[in-house]
């Protein structure tokens, strides 16, 4: 009985797995977020130089060689040696701030459509003032106030960016808490929290996840965004940093393609593989696009 | 003392255009380990009636008068924080449509479980353990509390809801059409049970449904139900056997005998009556064959023809002497 059961979950996990490898959206994500995740894991301990190391003035702006396989900075650092702590930077700037907006947006969005009234009223009314104010200014102004460390980024990034989960969690969280089982569960005397963890959100958890995944892609861009600008933390330089500084010293002017285009194709590809597994995720969770 | 007594019971729902008489009026009793049927057509007020008990009725709905004594004590007048002490633990209700009154991602224990936590402060590993054995009595295998309400077919998820309704151990169980939407080998099998349960347990059932063929096999006492109001009341030996309202006939009518000849069945022409708007007199009148004068000025009492069997009709004695 039990092993049945077990090859059951075994095939439910293979069939999971098989329909992401045989997605060519997903697949191709996946495969180029996790070689990004790896490299900024484990690329710096095959690299001989570290991205704090000050070279001499010989070594500024050298252009891509043996040595130094994506150049030098005006500053003489390994640029292959800042891509690489970019990328950790930017990814974990990229996923807390997808963890704060995706909490907000969560608590808001079941509050309000449980709730409804007045809670509703309140809650959507600031929502529609996150979703319809320009968020690069506000962003922009929020960083200027907090500071620029890397802390108050994800905090600025988190909440600007949770009004459009809110939306879609409280409209689905509307359809669900008028299902039976809810009624059921009110009759047991089930308080609104019990109800609200217990029954709601498991619910609306695969929207939250697939959700999850594109905001972590604007998340991204908008950490670049801001530190491009220059509002970032400048003693944890992240690709947008990088771009920063690529401006200032001249790079695009001096020629030196080498220098500003790894961090911006790097942006690229990792809002392209978020991009891809959303939607690629969305195909597989959504029985209306499966084939039978 | 009686287990149940609900005494002239009247329960209105107060919508924009009016107030609705759902039940009014209403009068039955239940002993210990008996089975009391309420049937009529869609709206006719069983459900209502029957949710006023556990006053688990929506919020339009209110009970506007009347007594519902459980061992003697009137439950109408309690507030609804009082009356938690009571649902579940004294009265439960195995709800209609077992597909949607089960939440599909989380486990079949879980959800029978929940009761239990909530009303009697069982811990979850234990509420779990009750869990299981309650699904053995359904007869489902104990260890399938960790399976996901997908996994069961829907005779499996109606056993499971009256697995629910049972947890807390209830004086009063109510089915609100517990086997609708089943095959009838299903139905007999949840009906065996139910009986099963109820000699062992020694609980008072109430089971709602508009299927009658259901009801004489299983009930000891059934309530024929029109506009909100009882019209028949009798054992369900007596109410097949010594018919004395004309709805309750036209009901019969509407089931085809396997004994009998081959005859199409009757059906009942026209439709219930509004209930923003009742008429003055009997609301069935309309439609009855035995319809006269008095009957559309005048509401019919309910008469005691015979010890326990009740009837609202003004032609009763007609329709007994037909026979």
């Amino acid at each position: 009985m039990s092993s049945l059961k077990n090859e059951m979950r075994k095939r439910k996990a293979n069939a999971f797995l098989s329909s992401i490898v045989h997605n060519k959206m997903a697949l191709t994500g996946t495969i180029i977020l996790g070689f990004i995740i790896l490299v900024a894991i484990f690329g710096p301990i095959f690299v001989p130089f570290s991205s704090t190391d000050l070279g001499n003035v010989e070594d500024m702006l050298l252009p891509p060689s043996a040595r130094h396989w994506l150049g030098t900075d005006d500053m003489g650092r390994d640029v292959l040696a800042n891509l690489m702590s970019g990328a950790r930077i930017s990814l974990l700037i990229g996923t807390m701030a997808t963890l704060i907006s995706m909490i907000i947006g969560t608590l808001v969005g079941i509050a309000s459509g449980y709730f409804g009234k007045a809670v509703d009223n309140v809650l959507m009314r600031l929502t529609d003032f996150f979703l319809v104010i320009p968020w690069l200014p506000l962003m922009m102004v929020l960083a200027a106030i907090l500071g620029t460390s890397i802390w108050n980024i994800i905090l600025v990034i988190g909440i600007t960016s949770w009004a459009g989960t809110a939306r879609v969690v409280r409209s689905q969280t509307l359809s669900v808490k008028e299902r039976q089982f809810v009624e059921r569960t009110v009759s047991l005397g089930a308080g609104s929290w019990h109800i609200m963890v217990r029954h709601i959100l498991p619910n609306v958890f695969p929207l939250i996840f697939a959700n999850t995944v594109l905001i972590a892609a604007t998340a991204i861009l908008s950490e670049t965004t801001l530190s491009f600008l220059g509002l970032g933390d400048p003693s944890r330089a992240s690709w947008g940093m990088m771009l920063h500084y690529a401006f200032e010293s001249g790079a695009a002017s001096s020629n030196a393609y080498w220098y500003y285009l790894p961090p911006g194709i790097c942006v690229v590809l990792v809002v392209l593989s978020f991009a891809l597994m959303g939607y690629a995720f969305d195909e597989i969770m959504n029985p209306k696009f499966k084939e039978r | 003392m009686k287990l149940l007594e609900v005494k002239n019971l009247q329960t209105y729902f107060t919508i924009s255009q009016g107030t609705v008489k759902a039940v009014d009026g209403v009068s039955f009793d239940l002993d210990y380990g008996e089975t009391l049927g309420l049937v009529g057509e869609s709206g006719c007020g069983k459900t209502t009636s029957a949710l006023s008990i556990a006053q688990l009725l929506p919020k339009e709905g209110k009970i506007v008068g009347g007594e519902i004594f459980l061992e003697g004590q009137d439950l109408a007048k309690l507030t609804d924080e009082e009356m938690q002490r009571f649902r579940w633990n004294d009265v439960s209700v195995a709800f209609q449509g077992a597909m949607n009154a089960l939440n599909p991602v989380m486990r079949i224990g879980d959800q029978i479980a929940e009761a239990m936590i909530l009303h009697q402060k069982l811990s979850r590993q234990d509420a779990l353990k009750r869990a299981s054995e309650l699904l053995e009595l359904m007869e489902i295998p104990g260890e399938r509390i960790r399976q996901y309400p997908h996994e069961f077919s829907g005779g499996m998820k109606q056993r499971v809801m009256i697995a629910m309704a049972l947890a807390c151990n209830p004086k009063i169980i109510i089915g609100d059409e517990p086997t609708t939407a089943l095959d009838v080998m299903v139905q007999a099998q949840i009906l065996n049970i139910i009986e099963k349960l109820q000699k062992e347990f020694r609980m008072g059932f109430i089971l709602i449904t508009h299927d009658l063929s259901i009801l004489s096999e299983t009930c000891d006492k059934i309530a024929v139900m029109y506009a909100g109001k009882i019209v028949e009341k009798a054992s369900a030996r007596d109410l097949f056997k010594d018919t004395a309202h004309p709805y309750t006939k036209k009901l019969i009518g509407c089931f085809p005998n396997i004994e009998g000849e081959k005859i199409v069945p009757a059906g009942i022409p026209g439709v219930p009556p509004n209930m923003l708007n009742l008429p003055s007199g009997c609301p069935f009148a309309e439609r009855c064959d035995y319809s006269q004068e008095i009957c559309r000025i005048k509401m019919p009492e309910s008469l005691e023809i015979r010890p326990s069997h009740f009837v609202a009709c003004h032609r009763w004695e007609d329709l007994i002497n037909e026979r």
